[in-house]
């Protein structure tokens, strides 16, 4: 397929053709990656601008390695040292971004619609790194492109999401990569962070943990997002763990080849025993892996789009 | 010399009960009975006569946020939008809370105003829910209602004493219905749309709570508490059980919250994000059949002017609120058009329901009135150009809407504050 997006803002966005093309490219890469020279020219001479307004090391370093590995230029703009904590706005710290002739703005923001914001005021490419509970597409496509390798297939099979589902923008994102490509999705947790209304993207919710992951081949861990909960949305880390941890006793009684998955910082003990994290069954390590060769796949491709092929936004 | 002769148009004044062809006459700023002889005729002919409109709900910005709006611009955009007649909130800098702020307003008013402003002060000192403002002392200066619009007070206690004690003056509360547990920091009706474009959810209960604890305290104080911009179907329900019972409660409805669904926040453009926040098709139909039978009785604007630069930020950073008097009009008359409302209902929404509510010798022809007037075009087309606005500030959902209907003349007291061109 032809490629034609600058900007990868939302798994929502994509459709099945894009998602696969993604993935497929990403594969191209990965064996890039296990090269004793590990380093395309695919964007020699681009400039990439992490533009982290919140903070994040794992995924800030994936998409720098990924750039690298693409032979682009990498500049690193973290909230710390940014003007907006001095008041600039986001329209005028991208603005002076694309006045230096950055290519491509990779942003993490706390507010949901940021990355959608840039994108639409620029003419460089925008990858959206995770914006507020919103999305986080490329670490969906990294899962996605786990679970393909692992499972040689996505359509199909049994995804269980178990955590704090509201706050989460990997939730989100999870959902709209594994529907479109044919996943049947089941999100659990505590009925105050998994409204039912998530059903209405067409996943099963689920609030017994146990029944959530029986027929699960994927189970697919989200962390309380502490920053961005509400007081009271449950008692107590001692409850959560108690009720909705995946322990080797609930793991036991799934099926054979379940797989864990987890996009981290995981939080041993509490949504997963910490020997589980370890387990043979874990891909917790490939997935960090597999979102290097995700996301230059994501930075080549929409990296190459060139900005006048769109209209209206010069 | 504001003598006027507006000929053949089809006069609704819901006041006296008139819908008919006639001439009405303006002598000496009141309405009069007979035409004076050396008046200003008017040709009317095809157009609908109505007492001047009243906004209970408008954000003039001055003092202290004249870069949003002052009221030299906030009542030409009244004027421009038919409105005679605008009630403007106390939530200025400093807080319209002290008669010396009064004061200045009216004076400013006075000065500058195209149409009449009528202050509201504040029910709280600040603005900040703890302790009583001096009501009696707004009442001497003018208010003609108290209200802590932007805020809401949490305190029970405090909103019933206010009630009780707002009473001895006549001067009705308006409140901004928001629990603030409830609402915490949400952005966005929470719903569908919410939880797909991560935003914070405002739940329609945050502000249900707020009017079930309203009509409690109404009936408790036998006081008039009157609930600013119903966003949620619950809460129409809730204020039309209560005034079957007598309850002094009543409602009013800003245009965009029966115009538009929370659907329309998925751009993530804060020209769709106010307070209450715009919510579902259902809570329109509430909303809309609130108006239909009488349960909401006033529709106002919610006028809020803010500068382009702090709208045009991430959605959950944006200040709340959008313009208004200049469209109120036409999305309102599209309820007419669609038959959810008769035109002399609407036009009763906007003169008789407010004039009512504040006891303003407002919103009626009859002889000896002031002579405010409205003349509109109900079927007239045209496209809602925001870089044409009278406004300070851009920030509207409708630029560039296709409307029907609207304004061709504001007459304040027998003078032409604005004719279209």
């Amino acid at each position: 397929m032809n490629w034609t997006r600058k900007d990868l803002i939302a798994a929502r966005d994509l459709s099945r053709e894009e998602i696969e093309h993604i993935l497929d490219q990403a594969a191209h890469f990965e064996e890039v990656g296990e090269r004793e020279v590990k380093k395309v020219p695919a964007l020699r001479g681009k400039t990439l601008v992490n533009l982290f307004i919140e903070p994040s090391t794992r995924t800030r370093t994936s998409f720098e390695l990924a750039a690298h590995r693409l032979s682009a230029d990498v500049i690193n703009i973290t909230a710390t040292i940014s003007s907006i904590t001095k008041g600039e706005t986001l329209k005028d710290t991208a603005k002076n971004l694309q006045a230096l002739h950055a290519d491509i703005i990779v942003i993490r923001h706390s507010s949901a619609g940021a990355a959608r914001f840039l994108a639409d005021r620029l003419a460089v490419s925008v990858i959206n790194a995770g914006d507020g509970a919103h999305e986080h597409p490329t670490q969906a496509l990294l899962d996605a492109y786990t679970i393909r390798k692992k499972k040689g297939r996505v359509a199909g099979l049994n995804v269980t999401i178990l955590g704090d589902i509201l706050y989460s923008r990997v939730a989100r994102s999870n959902i709209h990569v594994l529907t479109k490509l044919g996943a049947r999705v089941t999100l659990a947790g505590p009925s105050t962070l998994v409204p039912r209304v998530f059903e209405e993207m067409g996943c099963r919710v689920c609030y017994n943990v146990e029944e959530a992951i029986a027929d699960a081949d994927v189970i697919n861990l989200l962390r309380i997002q502490h920053e961005r909960q509400r007081q009271t949305m449950f008692p107590s880390i001692g409850e959560y763990a108690s009720i909705f941890g995946l322990t080797k006793e609930r793991f036991a009684r799934t099926k054979p080849d379940a797989m864990i998955m987890h996009p981290g910082p995981i939080n041993r003990g509490v949504e997963i025993d910490s020997d589980l994290a370890d387990c043979e069954r874990s891909v917790i390590l490939q997935q960090v892996t597999h979102g290097l060769a995700v996301r230059m796949a994501a930075l080549y491709l929409c990296g190459s789009v060139q900005p006048a092929a769109e209209a209206g936004k010069a | 010399m504001n003598n006027l002769t507006i000929r053949n148009g089809r006069v609704i004044d819901p006041a006296n009960n008139v819908d008919a062809v006639r001439d009405v006459y303006a002598r000496d700023g009141k309405i009069a009975a007979e035409p004076a002889p050396n008046a200003t005729v008017v040709d009317a002919t095809g157009l609908v006569v109505t007492p001047g409109l009243i906004d209970l709900h408008v954000h003039l910005r001055e003092p202290g946020r004249t870069d949003k709006e002052t009221i030299e611009t906030g009542t030409m955009c009244a004027a421009q939008g038919g409105f005679t007649s605008v009630v403007a909130m106390p939530n200025t800098s400093p807080p319209a809370d002290n008669a010396g702020t009064i004061a200045l307003i009216k004076q400013r008013a006075a000065a500058v105003g195209h149409v009449n402003v009528f202050p509201t002060g504040a029910i709280t000192k600040n603005i900040e829910g703890a302790e009583l403002a001096p009501i009696g002392s707004l009442k001497r200066a003018g208010v003609v209602a108290i209200t802590d619009d932007g805020h809401c007070c949490q305190n029970n206690e405090l909103m019933r004493r206010a009630a009780e004690y707002a009473k001895m003056f006549e001067l009705p509360l308006l409140d901004h219905c928001q629990d603030y547990n409830l609402v915490s920091d949400g952005v966005m009706h929470e719903g569908y749309w919410s939880h797909l474009l991560g935003l914070k959810g405002w739940p329609s209960a945050g502000e249900e709570v707020i009017v079930a604890r309203n009509i409690v305290l109404a009936e408790m104080a036998d006081w008039h508490v009157h609930c600013q911009h119903l966003s949620a179907a619950g809460s129409v329900r809730l204020v039309r059980e209560a005034k079957r019972r007598g309850v002094k409660i009543s409602a009013e409805a800003c245009p965009h919250h029966f115009t538009l669904t929370d659907e329309t926040c998925k751009d993530y453009d804060a020209n769709f994000k106010m307070n209450p926040p715009l919510r579902t098709q259902r809570d329109i139909e509430a909303i809309t059949e609130g108006l239909a039978d009488g349960t909401i009785e006033i529709i106002a604007s919610d006028h809020a002017p803010h500068c382009a630069f702090e709208k045009e930020v991430e959605f959950d950073k944006a200040p709340f609120g959008i313009l208004g008097l200049e469209t109120e009009l036409a999305l309102s008359l599209a309820l007419v058009r669609k038959k959810l409302l008769t035109l002399p209902q609407l036009i009763a929404c906007l003169t008789t329901g407010p004039a009512r509510l504040l006891r303003l010798p407002k919103g009626t022809l009859s002889a000896g009135a002031d002579a405010d007037i409205t003349l509109m075009d109900p079927g007239r087309e045209w496209v809602y150009d925001v870089n044409q606005t009278a406004s300070k500030s851009r920030n509207t959902p409708f630029h560039n809407w296709k409307l029907k209907g609207k304004a061709v003349m504001t007459v304040v007291a027998g003078r032409i504050a604005w004719k279209d061109k």
